[in-house]
């Protein structure tokens, strides 16, 4: 498929599914009430779950899985490694350990939590930046080292504050560290991370071709290195705090997306990051739905739903290449 | 071309060169030589500004290299690194195409002018047929021909090549050298060779670097001595004549 089909292709998934996913969930709504639901402004319930519940809901599920797929495509050439996640740099951990701590000391409240998650990714960001750039530049191997064992102190943290929080307090703290979107109110700060964050990776993302291809052959093709890494790395820590701070930690999706899109034959990141970006949008979106409807009306932690669902389609890809 | 002056160069504990002056003129074709670790890949990429760690002063068409843009640089010099990084899957013709990087601006798509460089490249490596073939099932010669095709592509007046024949067939060794050091190419070329007779054959040139800091350069008839290369590889290198050219051979 060409790159450009494959983007429209992607695109028009998406609004499909976003129909979808206002229809399904715990009560069925009909194609023509939810119709009615936009073009007058009734009081019927069930217009009132679209537009209050369901909608506001579905664009957080978008937004969080396209700015982690962004962010986890961005962090993959960062450090060089197709196998990496947008978490694996600890600014998901940061975020957690600072929510935690807020739950711990009995602070409620979306926008409490929300700023404190932002804090503690900044924290995490800076922390790691600092430690890894010491002497004017870095390697991806330390940096991506120093990365992976702050976010393996973050997780002993995390862990530390689970073993000593009060029963009361534990089922909310592990429904946020599995990822759950039950909380998003307002979709309107991650859609504009979203779309300021995508503009910025588009102006990168002929450089981002290049320094795929080793350092030193970019550097030989005229690219500033450590400008070039800087960027990468506020850019891809920003998006992925902003995730964070929408629902919490939600695996697989960051790491799966970008790699995905690879297997599907894009190399070329001026496609590979929009492509990205709705597939990442897509899958979260599809999880909540499943994960609202299934067990309807208990509801799974997203989080599970994007490993069940981006798994065995991995596996299938990277089998059907390997025998190519 | 470029110009060094007073350079001195030191990579762990190994002096590659002290205070070398040495001016490479448009056309010429020159040859390093030295043992391995003496610092001849250090000094390559020293003079394509990926090092900064050098005193003295590097002159790039008469502007000092380090203050020049990066871009700037990568328009005028192109460099044949050893290895290869394919950690991400891409086409040959992917590959080769981001050679013309330096030459597109941020928002620059690449026009078919840009792609019929990059297949006239690969024609020129005999790759005509592996333009959607994926990198990372190449053969290590077939990689190194897609590295090349890269560099040819970049089309730079300047080229420096880090053992451009490594993992190449003998008939392949002959086709590169003579494709990228022929008498009427108009590029500027600096090669680093482990093959003494490569070097007399395709160069005009040779710098050799003697361990401690110890370098000579001049034309190969000039350096390219019994004497030179002996104390060089540290083992006696005679030179025999067969059709009027010099070939030599250890003894």
């Amino acid at each position: 498929m060409r790159p450009f089909t494959f983007l429209i292709v992607l695109a028009l998934a998406s609004l499909i599914l976003f129909a979808g996913s206002l229809l399904f969930g715990s009560v069925h709504i009909s194609l023509t009430s939810a119709w009615h639901a936009f073009i007058s402004a009734d009081t019927q319930s069930s217009s009132r779950i679209i537009t209050e519940l369901r909608l506001p809901r579905a664009l957080a599920a978008f937004a969080t899985g396209a700015l982690l797929a962004q962010a986890g495509a961005l962090m993959q050439v960062l450090v060089r490694n197709p196998l990496a996640d947008p978490y694996i740099l600890g600014v998901s951990g940061g975020a957690a350990t600072a929510v935690l701590i807020g739950m711990l000391l009995g602070l409620s409240g979306t926008f409490g939590l929300t700023g404190l998650a932002f804090l503690g990714a900044l924290v995490a960001m800076l922390l790691v930046f600092a430690i890894a750039h010491q002497r004017g530049s870095w390697t991806p191997s330390r940096l991506l080292l120093t990365g992976v064992v702050i976010a393996a102190g973050w997780g002993a943290a995390i862990s530390l504050i689970l073993s000593v929080a009060p029963a009361a307090n534990l089922h909310g703290m592990l429904f946020w560290l599995m990822g759950d979107l039950g909380y998003s109110h307002s979709s309107l700060f991650s859609f504009s991370a979203l779309i300021i964050g995508l503009i910025l990776s588009m102006l990168l993302s002929s450089q981002l071709n290049v320094l795929i291809r080793g350092d030193k052959l970019a550097a030989t093709l005229g690219i500033n290195l450590n400008q070039l890494h800087i960027k990468i790395y506020i850019l891809a820590s920003l998006l992925t705090a902003a995730a964070v701070v929408q629902a919490g930690s939600i695996g697989f999706v960051g790491f799966i997306v970008p790699h995905l899109v690879r297997l599907s034959g894009i190399n070329d990141h001026r496609y590979l990051l929009p492509a990205a970006t709705l597939g990442g949008g897509i899958l979260v979106l599809l999880a909540d739905t499943v994960a609202r409807t299934i067990i309807a009306p208990q509801q799974l932690p997203v989080g599970i739903i994007t490993a069940l669902i981006g798994i065995p389609l991995f596996l299938f890809l990277l089998q059907r290449e390997a025998r190519q | 071309m470029i110009r060094t002056k007073n350079l001195s160069l030191k990579v762990g504990h190994t002096q590659v060169c002290l205070d070398l002056d040495w001016e490479i003129k448009a056309g010429e074709r020159w040859a390093i030589l030295g043992v391995n670790g003496s610092g001849k890949t250090t000094l390559l990429h020293t003079l394509a500004g990926l090092r900064s760690d050098f005193t003295g002063e590097i002159m790039l068409q008469d502007k000092p290299l380090q203050r020049l843009p990066r871009k700037t640089v990568a328009q005028q010099l192109g460099l044949l690194l050893q290895q290869q990084e394919d950690h991400f899957p891409g086409t040959v013709l992917e590959t080769v195409l981001v050679g013309r990087h330096p030459h597109l601006n941020a928002w620059q798509w690449e026009t078919e002018t840009d792609v019929s460089i990059a297949r006239d490249a690969l024609k020129k490596m005999g790759l005509e047929n592996f333009e959607q073939r994926s990198i990372q099932t190449l053969s290590g010669g077939e990689r190194q021909r897609v590295a090349l095709a890269t560099l040819i592509t970049q089309q730079t007046p300047l080229l420096l090549l880090d053992e451009p024949i490594n993992h190449l067939d003998i008939h392949q060794q002959h086709d590169v050298m003579q494709l990228l050091l022929n008498n009427d190419s108009s590029s500027t070329t600096l090669c680093v060779l482990h093959d003494v007779n490569l070097a007399a054959r395709y160069c005009n040139h040779a710098l050799l670097l003697l361990g401690e800091g110890q370098t000579r350069s001049g034309r190969c008839e000039e350096v390219l001595t019994e004497n030179y290369l002996s104390a060089l590889y540290q083992h006696p290198i005679e030179k025999v004549m067969y059709q009027g050219k010099p070939f030599y051979i250890p003894a």
